[in-house]
């Protein structure tokens, strides 16, 4: 009976059925996990005030949100230290974020549910969000002009959401004049500095040059100042407002509000206030730069440097994987070197990706780079242009890293292609080059594609060589901004996958992070697939004008 | 193998040019194959052949697969260069020109010497960009130039009142019959001096093959024509002049109508009476 049903093949089918069904658990799971930790993070919760039995037997009132709930067996609560009574089975504890790290020293607690003694949620409680510190949790007490009290108790609170967006409205405008202006000021000035000492390096430092360059200089330092009033004007204005709150100790707190990004008051909003909430909370994620140690803010600086890299590395390898490939299948005399040379870049392919770190960094940075500097930019010694990882080294690293892949399917491609077609066009008196040109590569565009495409999927997730090749915590400009040349290939840049270890594994305040760290897994898969996306659909277009040929 | 191994077949020529005189208005030769030998790697494909090929007539190779009939047409615009084992030594002069002399360019004589495979190729491209293709490899982009030609092209191959109102759709899409046609457009559009058939029916059904047939007739008056087919009815309806080869050695060649009916050679009757295994 057994062995008939072994002969039926029906086993087979169910084990092969079962490795379908794992991997697409292993899928499902993995996205749904990071879909709810990390989506969940931007989501308003509650606020609670509790009232709590601390060890001393004190009651005091602990204000925060719950984050999170452990239950413990009660043998294990035994041994590690807690008195269990007899008809307790588990010990719960609660994990509540509480905020206020500026005065308690810590923003989370756990605390025991069984010396709760009251849970309540009052309307009044409110959250501030800080630029730095973290949030502050409590309530509003007064708001303050100039250090004398404008509004109190319940009228507070309208007035010092106006005042925010007032002040909100400064701080954009001052962070506008010190990135932009400020910022292409100080580009030009360092240009200038630059520019002067190339020309004492060369020899032609002379008056002419002198005066031109001091000329210069002494316009942008005019323009400078005309900005640093402005800043000064702003800075006062923004420094006007303060808001004043009490902890939920009792003690009183004051918190100017250029250091405040949003209050609001979880308990009364509506749900519609949270959808909004969620919704500003997630466009700040997407577009703002990071605060507080990267644990706070947005990643927008990362989304940018991870997408620019993967298109600078795409640009690198696509025409070296295809020339090569092109080189390898159609001119070179098939035989025992070929062969040598298909293994080897088969090989390149398994070479674990730190290695083409050091590689880059040896080679590329201080090689290349090093010599880079010294040929063209000897003004700018002893800083490093080049010869400091940076932007162009990451890409040609990763380029490097994916070219097997992009020569390998290449390859697939032309052999793929029938002979006839290559005949065809010989036969109308075209050339080796232009049957290439013409017909064999057209023709084998679709498998290009999928070989960028699988260079991008690798080298979008890629980490560990990008750590030494140019990628920072923390890049105080973007690689692509409006002072000329615009596209700055040696900056360092951000990277979504860096900054998942970095705020998951070096951040101060890892329970703060935690949430993070999904958000930005979230989001570098959503990256990646839309850039295969792209990718994708612009292959099935290809494949759809040559379609006869594939089936 | 050695040369004294190499066995020579020399066909009289001569007689057979006489033969065609008595009915014919002179005839001039377009292609003279000389003491051609061909060899794959170490095997020899092509015995030492000799023959010539008259201007503006039909030419037909015949006999069993693997003869070397396909190998020698293919010698006649060089597509056995691509092949990297064939080496090839004696002469083939195409209009008092060796075309294996080194100062040859192969891309010109191609242009002269066009050509038509066994399975339809069009290029997964439009019909219009397919019978312009040789146009725009010789650097004509004349739009006016390049709609006349496709227009002539198309009529000459017979395909124009179906294809006039979608020269823009992709070629890959039209029937393997149309598709052969299309080819022959595409080979004529360049106006080569030869045209060589690698059996261009044999992958199409029978009325497919009967309209590609009339084409040879119709494209005869312009053009001097190849044709390798191993369907002996055909060669006898289309050609002029027949060869026939077996394992790489020309046996026999003559006009149509003599080799037909009255072969000389015993291996000649044998095959076209079918007796041959």
């Amino acid at each position: 009976m057994i062995r008939l049903w072994f002969k039926s093949g029906t086993p087979w089918v169910w084990l092969n059925a079962a490795a379908v069904s794992a991997c697409l658990i292993m899928v499902v799971g993995v996205l749904g996990l990071i879909l709810v930790r990390g989506a969940g993070h931007f989501w308003p919760s509650q606020v609670v005030q509790f009232s709590y039995q601390e060890k001393d037997g004190e009651i005091q009132t602990i204000i925060g949100e719950h984050v999170d709930t452990s239950i413990t067996p009660a043998a294990m609560a035994k041994s590690t230290g807690y008195t269990m009574a007899d008809d307790e089975d588990t010990l719960v504890q609660y994990l509540i974020k509480t905020g206020n790290r500026d005065i308690t020293g810590t923003d989370f607690r756990w605390i025991l549910e069984r010396n709760v003694k009251q849970q309540q949620f009052p309307d009044e409680l409110m959250v501030v969000e800080r630029r730095e510190w973290g949030n502050f949790y409590g309530r509003l007490v007064a708001v303050k002009e100039n250090g004398k009290a404008i509004a109190e108790g319940a009228q507070a609170w309208p007035v010092v959401q106006a005042r925010l967006d007032e002040a909100l409205t400064v701080f954009k405008k001052i962070a506008h004049l010190e990135k932009k202006e400020v910022g292409a000021i100080n580009y030009s000035l360092e240009q200038l500095r630059l520019e002067q000492k190339k020309l004492q390096l060369e020899n032609l430092w002379d008056t002419a040059a002198e005066q031109r360059i001091a000329a210069e200089k002494a316009d942008l330092e005019a323009e400078y100042k005309k900005y640093q009033t402005q800043l000064s004007e702003l800075y006062q204005q923004i420094k006007r407002d303060s808001l004043v709150a009490k902890t939920e100790s009792g003690s009183e707190v004051e918190i100017p509000l250029n250091k405040v990004v949003r209050v609001f008051q979880p308990n009364t909003m509506s749900l519609f206030d949270k959808i909004v909430h969620y919704g500003v909370k997630l466009v700040e994620f997407l577009t703002d730069e990071p605060r507080e140690a990267n644990t706070e803010g947005g990643i927008f600086p990362a989304i940018f440097g991870t997408v620019m890299m993967v298109l600078m590395m795409s640009i690198i390898v696509t025409p070296f994987g295809v020339i090569a490939a092109v080189y390898l299948r159609e001119y070179a005399k098939q035989g025992f070197i070929t062969r040598l040379i298909r293994i080897s870049v088969n090989n390149l392919a398994g070479v674990p990706s730190i290695v083409y770190g050091v590689f880059g960094l040896g080679f590329f940075v201080y090689i290349l780079g090093g010599n880079i500097d010294q040929l063209f930019f000897p003004e700018a010694a002893p800083a490093p242009v080049y010869g400091t990882p940076g932007l162009l080294w990451a890409s040609i690293t990763l380029a490097l890293l994916t070219l097997p892949v992009v020569i390998v399917s290449t390859e697939e491609g032309l052999a793929r292609i029938p002979s006839s077609m290559r005949e065809g066009s010989l036969a109308l008196g075209a050339t080796k080059l232009e049957t290439l040109w013409l017909t064999v590569l057209p023709m084998a565009s679709p498998a290009m594609m999928t070989g960028l495409i699988l260079a991008v999927a690798r080298a979008a997730g890629e980490v560990a060589p990008l750590m030494l090749v140019g990628v920072v915590k923390m890049a105080p400009t973007l690689p692509l901004d409006g002072n000329y040349p615009f596209l700055h290939l040696d900056r360092k840049f951000m990277h979504l996958g860096f900054h998942i270890y970095d705020v998951g594994f070096q951040s101060p305040n890892v329970e703060a992070a935690r949430p993070l760290v999904y958000a930005t897994a979230l989001l570098l898969v959503l990256v990646i697939v839309g850039l295969n996306l792209t990718a994708i659909i612009i292959r099935n277009n290809l494949r759809e004008k040559y379609r006869e040929l594939e089936g | 193998m050695t040369a004294q191994e190499v066995r020579t077949h020399t066909i009289d020529m001569s007689s057979v040019l006489r033969d065609q005189k008595k009915t014919d208005e002179p005839n001039e030769t377009c292609i003279k194959v000389e003491n051609l030998n061909l060899f794959y790697g170490e095997k020899q494909a092509l015995h030492n052949i000799n023959m010539e090929m008259l201007k503006k007539k039909v030419t037909a190779y015949i006999g069993p697969s693997g003869c070397g009939k396909s190998t020698l047409l293919r010698c006649i615009n060089r597509m056995n260069d691509l092949v990297d084992s064939a080496k090839i030594d004696g002469k083939i002069v195409l209009d008092n020109e060796n075309i294996y002399d080194k100062a040859v360019n192969v891309a010109a004589l191609r242009r002269r010497v066009g050509m038509v495979f066994q399975k339809p190729n069009p290029f997964p491209k439009s019909i219009f960009e397919n019978v312009a293709y040789g146009l725009r490899i010789q650097g004509i982009n004349d739009k006016r130039i390049l709609e006349e030609t496709v227009e002539n092209a198309l009529r000459g191959s017979a395909l124009w009142d179906e294809m006039k109102d979608r020269l823009n759709d992709n070629a890959l899409g039209i029937s393997g019959g149309q598709q052969q046609r299309l080819v022959i457009a595409r080979a004529i559009a360049i106006e080569p001096e030869v045209l060589l058939l690698d059996e261009p029916a044999s992958a199409l059904d029978p009325i497919s093959t009967l309209k590609i047939e009339e084409l040879i007739n119709e494209l005869k008056e312009k053009y001097t024509i190849v044709i390798v087919t191993h369907n002996m009815q055909q060669a006898a309806r289309v050609s002029d002049y027949t060869a026939f080869m077996y394992m790489g050695e020309l046996i026999e060649m003559g006009t149509t109508s003599e080799l037909f009916t009255n072969p000389r050679k015993k291996q000649t009757e044998d095959y076209i009476t079918g007796r041959y295994g």
